[in-house]
């Protein structure tokens, strides 16, 4: 070959001399081209025909051909693209992002719903509106606990009330120190001795009081921890006694941590039996009571009647909102719009793709036409448009679910919540891009299989 | 059955045994393409008679050349026989069989495994490179897939275009996008090739050349049709048929 290139070069134009012809045939191979020669025409033709029967069957414009044809086809015109997959990435994008946003708010929302909000209840008597201000018009029974631990879902429960020392001064020596600067006296609190559960508070040292102190009105107390570092308590292990007004209780235990009612943190705390011996406690103002998730509902019906069965109005229970309640109302909202917004921009979205897919079969109607010349059927042209507007609506899906992503992660990032987003939803949103294409190149794909060989040859010219 | 199951399996007592030229050692063959009678009319005021009344028969390996004026018929002629337009009235027998019945499907596999066809305008892609226009017939005729690009660098070979594999066809002199339109027509091996003026746009030099590559490949056996104006292209085929207001003549030499 390379002792042929000078002759080549020096006559461009003469390229297809007998001779050199003639030469070149044996070192090039191709068996397909060379026809069988006059004398024995028929056999070798129906030789050939077998072939090519064969190689149709095997190789004619398979899914490889198939997508690369298309592929050129997509990436011929960028611009076009561009401006094609637009509406899909909208609308992809933006149910992406409805979806995304909404479970990201219904996490936020679960979030926001801790543990002690969703599962503490308050029981307090209601209140009715007087001249003086208001008063109470229930009570709240002195077995409030007993009541409301028997309602399923209640998990632990105790009463609560403030007691009046009658100025007593509460002191950790019984000798008056003048030179000692007066402090705030520490409040003092009277509860049932499961209240220390009912608001998840902890013992930091000693022990909570226990119903046998509450029946025998022991005169045992119990220090918040603020209140025991101002009254120099510290330990319990000797005994330690503090003094109201004249008379000494022991310390049995110092509490912190509770999760409701941290006035408990400040007080001096007695069983509810010593505070009705000793200072004449009336009534108990309150209760608290920690529930399953999701019993609010039952507790609040309940616990009325377990209180006061003659007049459960008198009794207002404070419950948790039902939690997923708030979530769907939210998710309703959210989803509303933006799915509507997302329904529009896909329709628009697809209504592009059709119309470019279709502006683009009236360009190339010669080219289907050199296609259908070369042997395509109508199907392969089909095939290629409608191969060609899914790869370009997937192509959409993928940028518009991408976008979409980004869009819920800046959004969570800019409102401080942890984004949520089902990997379903992500590419399932990628593939409703593909499945937008295959819809709108349906009737472009039909156009372009319909075109005549012949037309598209003339118009094409 | 399809026409081209017919074309494959050769039938004991088919039409081979009863019409056709006979050939060599008593081989029996009908002729490629028959016509009978056909007429092609495009509807207008007055309706145009681009072809009329037709009987035609071109044996396998002959090589026929058509001339006539401007607007005669030729490529209405040429564009039927290649399978690209269908005729008003009459029949058109390929390999002895009836095309007029014929599905898309197989008017179109045998438009990719039979024929190659040479068009007056080119038509190539403008925008996929020459080896790309070449490869493209061969998607559609079941060349299996590792001898495409053999066969596709043989061709552009043969017409003289190895240096000009990746450029566009815009930037290719008209002379050159001939040849690549010729590549491009025989890489599928067809049995059939028809070329609508295919010298056209060359010089006296690469017309030459390519009449040189049709002789060639008729010395091999394949079917010519080639449409020209020129006298000296005419004068290189077996048969000449004049055709004049879609009235087809032989030209007596
Ligand atoms: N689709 C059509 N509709 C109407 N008339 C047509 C159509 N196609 C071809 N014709 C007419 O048929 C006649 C034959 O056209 P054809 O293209 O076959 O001419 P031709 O012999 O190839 O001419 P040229 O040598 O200039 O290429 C012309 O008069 C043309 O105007
Ligand atoms: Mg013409």
């Amino acid at each position: 070959m390379s002792r042929l290139e000078p002759a080549r070069v020096r006559r461009p134009r003469l390229r297809l001399p007998h001779l050199r012809l003639r030469l070149r045939l044996p070192s090039v191979r191709l068996p397909r081209l060379r026809l069988p020669h006059l004398p024995r025409p028929g056999r070798l033709r129906r030789r050939g025909s077998d072939a090519a029967a064969l190689g149709s069957a095997r190789d004619r414009f398979g899914l490889r051909d198939l997508i690369a044809e298309a592929a050129y086809g997509v990436g011929a015109r960028p611009g076009r693209l561009v401006l094609t997959i637009i509406g899909t990435v909208l609308g992809v994008g933006s149910l992406v992002v409805t979806v995304g946003l909404a479970q990201t708010a219904a996490g936020q929302i679960a979030h926001q719903f801790d543990a002690v909000a969703a599962t503490q209840v308050v029981v307090e008597p209601a209140t009715a509106r007087t001249q003086g201000g208001s008063r109470a018009i229930g009570s709240i029974p002195w077995d409030v606990a007993d009541r409301l631990e028997r309602i399923a879902g209640v998990e632990a429960a105790g009463g609560i009330a403030a007691v009046d020392v009658a100025g007593a001064e509460i002191t950790a020596v019984p000798v008056n120190d003048p030179s000692a600067a007066p402090l705030a006296a520490p409040k003092v609190l009277a509860t049932t001795p499961g209240l220390l559960d009912a608001v998840r508070g902890t013992i930091v040292t000693g022990r909570y009081f226990d119903s046998g102190h509450d029946e025998r009105a022991d005169r045992v107390v119990v220090l918040g921890a603020r209140a025991a570092t101002r009254l120099g308590v510290n330990r319990v292990d000797r005994q330690p006694s503090i003094f109201i007004g004249e008379r000494p209780y022991t310390v049995i235990g110092i509490i912190d941590g509770v999760a409701r009612r941290t006035d408990l943190l400040d007080a001096v705390i007695l069983p509810v039996g010593t505070a009705r011996v000793d200072f004449a406690l009336a009534g108990l103002d309150q209760a608290q009571a920690t529930i399953a998730v999701g019993a609010g509902p039952v507790v609040a019906d309940q616990a009325p009647l377990a209180l006061d069965p003659n007049s459960p109005e008198n009794i207002e229970v404070q419950v948790p909102p039902d939690a997923s309640a708030v979530r769907t109302s939210v998710q309703a909202d959210i989803n509303a719009i933006f799915l509507a917004l997302g329904a529009v921009a896909l329709l628009v979205g697809g209504l592009g793709i059709a119309n470019v897919t279709l502006l683009s079969v009236r360009e190339r109607t010669g080219e289907i036409g050199l296609r259908r010349a070369l042997g395509a059927s109508k199907a392969d042209i089909g095939r290629q448009f409608l191969v060609e507007s899914v790869v370009i609506g997937l192509l959409g899906g993928l940028i518009g679910s991408a976008t979409g992503v980004a869009a819920v992660i800046l959004v969570s990032l800019a409102q401080g919540w942890t984004p949520i987003l089902d990997t379903v939803v992500v590419l399932g949103a990628a593939l409703l891009g593909g499945v937008i294409g295959l819809g709108a190149g349906t009737y472009p794909a039909l156009k372009a299989a319909g075109v005549e060989p012949i037309t598209a040859l003339r118009g094409g010219a | 059955m399809s026409v081209v199951d017919l074309l494959g399996d050769p039938v004991p007592g088919d039409h081979t045994e009863e019409a056709g030229d006979i050939r060599v050692g008593g081989t029996v063959a009908p002729p490629v393409i028959e016509l009978r009678a056909l007429t092609r009319t495009f509807a207008g005021t007055p309706p145009v008679l681009a072809v009329r009344g037709a009987d035609l028969r071109i044996a396998a390996g002959e090589y026929v050349s058509v001339i006539g004026p401007s607007g005669s018929g030729k490529s209405t002629l040429l564009h039927i026989l290649g399978l690209l337009d269908r005729p008003t009235s009459g029949d058109y027998l390929f390999d002895g069989v009836p095309t007029g019945a014929a599905s898309d499907a197989d008017r179109a596999a045998l438009r990719g495994g039979r024929i190659g066809f040479v068009f007056q305008a080119f038509h190539l892609l403008p925008h996929r490179t020459v080896l790309d226009n070449v490869l493209l017939a061969t998607l559609y005729s079941g060349v299996p897939r590792p001898e495409r690009r053999p066969r596709a660098l043989a061709a552009l070979d043969r017409v003289g275009l190895s240096h000009r594999l990746d450029f566009l066809p815009i930037v290719l002199s008209g002379g050159e996008r001939q040849r690549v339109a010729i590549a491009r027509a025989v890489i599928s091996s067809p049995h059939v090739l028809l070329a609508d003026e295919p010298t056209g746009n060359l010089d006296a030099a690469t017309s030459g050349g390519v009449l040189d590559l049709f002789d060639e490949l008729h010395r091999d056996g394949l079917t010519l049709v080639v449409i020209t104006h020129d006298a000296g292209v005419s004068a290189r085929a077996q048969r000449r048929i004049r055709i004049d207001d879609g009235t087809l003549t032989e030209v007596t030499r």
